[in-house]
C-alpha cells in the first residue's frame, strides 16, 4: 500500500494524520480486525478471546443492550478451531 | 532467544522494501523488528519478553490499559511504518510464536490464502468513518411546561412532557438512521468493502454525543479523495450526523480472509461484518 498516494487533507478538520489515533479506534481495529491465526501454545491457551473476556470490564459498559464488546460468548467457541 | 517469545505484527511479501521498512524499527518494548520469510511470504515479527506474553502475565496485563494501549501502539507503530512503503497483512493484536520456527510454519501452512489476501488489498486503504447524532433539539416547551402544559396537573404535565421527549428522541433516531443510510451510500459508491464496526460506548469515548454508525471502508487509494468528499458531502451540514473520519490506515478491518477462509467464496467478503456476528476465519 502506498500511502503517499493520499495526501492529508487541507481543511485540518478530519482526518487528521499528525494527530495520535485514538486508542478506542485502535482496539477496535487490533482487537476485532486483524487476521486471526493461532499462535503457537502461548497463544493457543491465551487466544485472543482471553483479550475480549479481560477486557470486556475495562473498555466497555456492558449493559443488556450491548452484552458483549467483540463478539458474543458463543463466537468465541468458534475460535478455538482456527487453524493457522 | 531463551526468555523471548515471537511476536507477529504482520504478514507482507518479502521485498528489499520490507526490509527497509523495517530498518531501525522498534516495536513492542522497544525490541528491534525483523523480517522472519517463508516462501514467498514474510511476517514482520520482534521478540518480546515471555515474562509477559506467557498465558498468565498477559491475562494479567491485558487488565492494565496503560499495559494495553503501549501494546497496541507499538504494533499499529510497525504496521503503520510498514505499510506505507508495501501492502501488510495486520494480525490481531498479541499474536505470539514460542520462536521464529513457528512462524515459518504458519507462514508455510497459510502461505496461500496471504498471498491472495495481499493481492487483494494491494493498494487499497482503510478509512474510519463514525457518525455521531448531533443532540437533538429540545422539545418545545421548557421542562415543567408553560403554556397548555401549565394548566394540567404537574403529574400529567411531567408526563407530557417525557411524552413529547420521547417523540423528539423517537424522531431523531429515525432521522440519524437515515442520515447513517445515505452516508453509507454515498462511501459504498467508492469503497470495495465494508465493514460495520460495534458502536463506540464506553469509558474510553471521548465526548459526549452519541455514536451512531463505526464502519470502515477499503477505498483503493486513488479513490480516498472522492470517498473523502462524498462523504462529507453526505454528512454535511444540515444533516442530523457529524462525521468523524479516520485514516488512512492499514488494512486492519479488512484482513480477514486469510488462512482458515481459503475455502470462503471470493464474494463473500463484501460486506464482512466486525461486530458479535462476525467471524474473521472460516471454521474447520
Amino acid at each position: 500500500m502506498t500511502m503517499d498516494a493520499v495526501p492529508p487533507p487541507e481543511d485540518g478538520a478530519d482526518p487528521l494524520p499528525q494527530r495520535q489515533v485514538a486508542l478506542i479506534d485502535l482496539l477496535d481495529r487490533l482487537l476485532t480486525g486483524g487476521v486471526v491465526i493461532t499462535g503457537d501454545v502461548v497463544l493457543s491457551i491465551a487466544d485472543i478471546d482471553l483479550v475480549r473476556v479481560s477486557l470486556r470490564a475495562l473498555i466497555v459498559s456492558i449493559s443488556e443492550e450491548n452484552p458483549s464488546p467483540w463478539g458474543g460468548v458463543g463466537a468465541e467457541t468458534a475460535r478455538d478451531r482456527h487453524v493457522a | 532467544m531463551t526468555g523471548s517469545v515471537s511476536y507477529v505484527y504482520g504478514v507482507a511479501g518479502p521485498s528489499p522494501a520490507l526490509d527497509d521498512a523495517v530498518r531501525g524499527l522498534r516495536g513492542v518494548d522497544g525490541a528491534p523488528v525483523r523480517v522472519v520469510a517463508a516462501g514467498d511470504v514474510a511476517a514482520v515479527v520482534s521478540d518480546v519478553p515471555a515474562a509477559d506474553f506467557e498465558e498468565r502475565p498477559l491475562a494479567a496485563h491485558l487488565e492494565d490499559l496503560d499495559w494495553l494501549e503501549a501494546v497496541a501502539r507499538a504494533h499499529h507503530g510497525v504496521i503503520d511504518a510498514v505499510a506505507a512503503r508495501v501492502t501488510v497483512l495486520p494480525l490481531r493484536l498479541a499474536t505470539i510464536y514460542r520462536d521464529d520456527q513457528g512462524v515459518r510454519a504458519v507462514l508455510t501452512a497459510g502461505g496461500a490464502a496471504f498471498r491472495s489476501r495481499l493481492a487483494r488489498l494491494a493498494g487499497h486503504v482503510e478509512w474510519g468513518v463514525k457518525l455521531y447524532a448531533e443532540p437533538a433539539a429540545a422539545p418545545d416547551g421548557p421542562p415543567g411546561g408553560s403554556g397548555e402544559s401549565s394548566r394540567l396537573s404537574p403529574g400529567r404535565a411531567y408526563l407530557r412532557s417525557r411524552s413529547r421527549e420521547r417523540t423528539a428522541r423517537d424522531e431523531a433516531h429515525r432521522a440519524a438512521a437515515d442520515a447513517v443510510r445515505r452516508v453509507h451510500e454515498a462511501a459504498s459508491a467508492h469503497a470495495v468493502e465494508h465493514v460495520r464496526h460495534r458502536v463506540q460506548q464506553g469509558p474510553l469515548v471521548r465526548g459526549t454525543s452519541e455514536n451512531v454508525s463505526n464502519d470502515a471502508y477499503l477505498v483503493p487509494s486513488g479513490r480516498s479523495d472522492a470517498f473523502l468528499s462524498a462523504v462529507r458531502e453526505a454528512a454535511g451540514a444540515g444533516t442530523p450526523v457529524r462525521a468523524e473520519i479516520t485514516g488512512p490506515w492499514a488494512p486492519y478491518s479488512f484482513a480477514a480472509g486469510a488462512p482458515g477462509a481459503e475455502d470462503r467464496a471470493d464474494g463473500a467478503d463484501g460486506e464482512n461484518r466486525a461486530d458479535g456476528a462476525r467471524e474473521e476465519a472460516a471454521p474447520g
